[in-house]
């Protein structure tokens, strides 16, 4: 089962919407990998990861990884946030990569953790990294950094060394230990 | 002194059923001469709080090539309530920090604190967020130990560093210290390195 068999088989059943397929990476020469990644929208994502999960000819049964894109200043790009699902068969052997962009000012996806629950933690990393909201979460809550941190940190406009976080701190003194 | 049978092939072999007498006005001269501070520099019990590459070598100076227990200080003891000497080894996230701080809270006067590497002194590479730029801006520290990571011999001078003070002050406790040495370990001795002057005339890398 090939790549593009899965694609049909998505048109096939979502005859409304536009997948428009990608390969995930075009090389200097023209020529570009075999891995293809598809649009959704987010009010439609869980029907179509639903259809990619449960379908014979797709069979997606494992997610392998949810992660996103901050698109701010990237050449090209109208949306600003891009939320990427890896998709792995592990019948067919095949992959797909899902792509649903988002917007701010509230940012926010419908949760996959009623597809596949291995999606629990994967999420709360976005939603820790990016504030990515995933609607439908059973537990979102940060999961990298602590209770009370203020800030979105791997948006593209976060400084690097933060803003104040990492100096902000009580003082143990010899004389208060 | 009755020497095991099994053992008169090697008589400076100690046995269980082998004893050494000394008199009291020898110890007593022992500690007049070196004073109590010596034993004292000689049982450092270390907490190692290892979270990278830095723990690795804790560990190559707690096996038996580099064997700290020559320093007397290879009882490492995992709970802050029986250690007094405190390795901060590896970089400490801001999430990790109220964690250490609190180990070295519950640690029990007198103690010491050495930070070993660039990411505990000073943050090195790691110049993020998520990252404290040393551990000294938010506990004392004694010794600072350089190196990314510090070789094992680097340690063994850093540990050098805080017997000195051990001998030096005693165990008053951290408060009478005052606001730490801010001592950085150095080695005590120079190693010759026979001179490369005459190899490096080629450049290096380049075929011929």
């Amino acid at each position: 089962m090939s790549v593009e068999q899965v694609i049909d088989a998505l048109r096939g059943r979502f005859a409304d919407l536009d997948f428009s397929p990608q390969p995930l990476l075009v090389r200097p020469d023209g020529t570009a990998t075999e891995q293809m990644w598809v649009r959704v929208p987010p009010e439609r994502l869980v029907e179509v990861m639903t259809f990619l999960k449960e379908n014979e000819e797709t069979l997606f049964d494992q997610l392998v990884d949810v992660t996103a894109i901050d698109y701010l200043n990237f050449p090209g790009a109208e949306d600003r946030y891009g939320v990427i699902y890896s998709l792995l068969s592990l019948v067919h052997g095949h992959r797909l990569w899902v792509k649903c962009f988002v917007n701010d000012p509230d940012p926010e996806v419908p949760s996959v953790t009623g597809v596949w629950v291995g999606a629990n933690w994967l999420e709360r990393e976005v939603y820790d990294m990016f504030g990515i909201r995933f609607q439908g979460h059973p537990d979102l809550r940060r999961i990298l950094t602590w209770e009370g941190f203020p800030a979105w940190p791997l948006r593209k406009d976060y400084p690097l060394r933060g803003q104040g976080e990492r100096e902000q701190y009580e003082v143990v003194t010899r004389e208060s230990a | 002194m009755m020497a095991n049978e099994k053992y008169t092939y090697a008589p400076h072999t100690m046995s269980k059923d082998d004893f050494v007498t000394t008199r009291l006005d020898t110890l007593v001269n022992f500690f007049r001469k070196y004073g109590v501070n010596w034993c004292r520099k000689y049982s450092l019990w270390p907490l190692p709080f290892a979270t990278a590459c830095c723990g690795i070598e804790v560990m190559a100076v707690g096996a038996s090539r580099y064997d700290i227990a020559r320093f007397g200080a290879e009882a490492m003891r995992f709970s802050p309530r029986q250690a007094d000497l405190l390795i901060v080894a590896g970089r400490v996230g801001i999430k990790m920090m109220p964690v250490l701080q609190r180990i070295y809270k519950q640690m029990t006067e007198p103690k010491w604190v050495i930070s070993m590497g660039a990411c505990a002194s000073t943050g090195g590479v790691f110049d993020t967020y998520a990252v404290v730029q040393g551990v000294d801006q938010f506990m004392p520290v004694d010794v600072y130990v350089p190196g990314c990571p510090p070789r094992p011999e680097t340690l063994i001078e850093g540990v050098m560093a805080i017997q000195r003070i051990v001998e030096r002050d005693g165990i008053v406790s951290s408060t009478e210290r005052g606001k730490g040495f801010r001592v950085v370990g150095e080695p005590t001795y120079t190693l010759t390195v026979p001179s490369r002057q005459e190899k490096v005339d080629e450049p290096v890398g380049v075929g011929k």
